[in-house]
């Protein structure tokens, strides 16, 4: 099945957003104006990245990071470019230049770096292709995408497209009991964390607005955040009276059971 | 005689029309017009401005409606007025159709702030080669695990029977809970 679209409609935030929740593994490729990138995911987190022809291999990384000199990363194109990544990798902790953690920890840096730039990117096509990964040979990270859903998520600004996203401040919100979202792992901004201090099924968006003097975009924005990074849902508040409507023709519970299964049959039967 | 009524909304050109033309039992009535938009016009020439209106006889002392809102904001004032007193409603969204996700879900939030009835969601046009994976459209949408996203085809009775059902099958299921 199809998972692809255009960047004008659906944003590097919410594909990522897309692809934490549904845990996907495989490489997300985005046809910009001017470069292709690929990044790749393993089970719903982000493994590996590139953009256009840039470099991403180890030494490229490190030699960026100034982990390398230029004449160390000279000396390694010239006399270990048949070295794969991981073999490269392991070369230098044997050689004691840097840990296996350093070289995990830059990795995730310059990925995390592209996926960054593609916050920025908002013409092109997308398309996910699944089981897709980078090379063996190539080191892969695990990085947890909340985070980078988070950043996404703020830089979303546009009242409109917010209002969009969050039509009304009359509905609450409850974190969701999804497995693996985690409050501890997030940087969240001091704002982000009070209006997390609110989340309460019985608080409406526009109460934890007042209690955190925050206007109608700004609740707006940080909500969205928070929604997409999956830790909260709209729901809608405990108090707020169900509309004095009658559903059904008869106020008798068994004759509004006998009324639905009579649906029921009606509809198996057309 | 008794009447009950689902509402069936959803973006622009999502299928509502064609789901409840799918069973209803007298031709849907349907308050169509020419676009007048350029950019509409190159997905479909005519859309509901108003409703559309179904009906599906239960027996001789029960008829079901089914209320079809219009797609566009612009005939948004029609909405509220139309989900009064629904059992439960069906949100049609084009699998086909990614840039329409954000509408989907956002008039899914604006219908449940009208009523807290049961609601299922029917990705249609799953026949397509470029439909999306239901379980992708659950994560684009939002949609919390315990919510019903089904797979449909507007045009084929069988899967629009299928997604009433399961409309129904929830709202039985709310209606044993809440009596416990």
């Amino acid at each position: 099945m199809a998972f692809r679209g255009n960047l004008r409609d659906f944003t590097i935030t919410q594909l990522l957003n897309v692809i934490n929740l549904a845990g996907k593994t495989g490489t997300l490729v985005v046809e910009g104006p001017s470069e292709t990138a690929k990044v790749s995911f393993r089970e719903g987190k982000l493994a590996y990245a590139q953009i256009g022809e840039e470099d991403s291999r180890l030494a490229s990384v490190l030699y960026k990071a100034n982990k390398l000199t230029a004449g160390q990363y000279r000396a390694i194109q010239q006399r270990a470019a048949h070295l794969s990544d991981k073999e490269l990798g392991l070369m230098l902790v044997n050689a004691g230049y840097l840990t296996q953690d350093e070289i995990l920890l830059h990795l995730q840096q310059h990925f995390t770096d592209v996926v960054r730039r593609l916050f920025t990117w908002v013409e092109g096509f997308f398309h996910f292709e699944n089981d897709m990964l980078p090379p063996d040979d190539r080191i892969t990270v695990r990085v947890n995408l909340e985070n980078l859903i988070m950043e996404g998520s703020r830089q979303l600004r546009e009242l409109e497209q917010l209002q969009d996203e969050i039509p009304s401040l009359d509905m609450a919100l409850k974190f969701t009991d999804r497995p693996g979202a985690n409050l501890r792992n997030l940087n969240l901004s001091v704002e982000e964390w009070r209006v997390i201090s609110y989340v309460n099924p019985r608080n409406t968006l526009r109460q934890i607005a007042a209690a955190t003097r925050m206007n109608d975009l700004e609740i707006r924005r940080i909500v969205y955040g928070l929604l997409q990074a999956g830790l909260v849902e709209l729901v809608r508040p405990e108090h707020m009276p169900a509309p004095a409507v009658r559903m059904f023709p008869t106020d008798n519970k068994e004759e509004q059971k006998s009324l639905v299964n009579r649906l029921i049959n009606r509809i198996r039967s057309l | 005689m008794q009447t009950v009524k689902i509402v069936v909304t959803g973006p622009f050109n999502a299928g509502k029309t064609e789901f409840i033309r799918s069973v209803s039992e007298i031709d849907v009535v349907s308050t169509e017009r020419k676009l007048s938009s350029s950019a509409e016009k190159t997905v479909k020439e005519s859309t509901t401005v108003a409703m559309d209106f179904g009906r599906i006889t239960v027996d001789d002392d029960l008829v079901l409606y089914l209320f079809g809102t219009p797609g566009q904001r612009r005939f948004d004032f029609m909405w509220e007025i139309l989900s009064e007193g629904m059992l439960g409603f069906v949100v049609m969204v084009d699998s086909t159709r990614p840039e329409t996700f954000r509408e989907a879900r956002s008039i899914l939030e604006t219908f449940r702030a009208y009523a807290p009835t049961p609601y299922v969601v029917a990705a249609n046009k799953q026949d397509k080669k470029d439909a999306w994976d239901v379980e992708d459209m659950r994560h684009a949408l939002r949609l919390d695990s315990k919510v019903k996203i089904l797979p449909c085809v507007a045009t084929d009775r069988e899967t629009v029977k299928k997604v009433l059902l399961e409309l129904l099958y929830s709202i039985l299921a709310e209606m044993e809970g809440k009596g416990k």
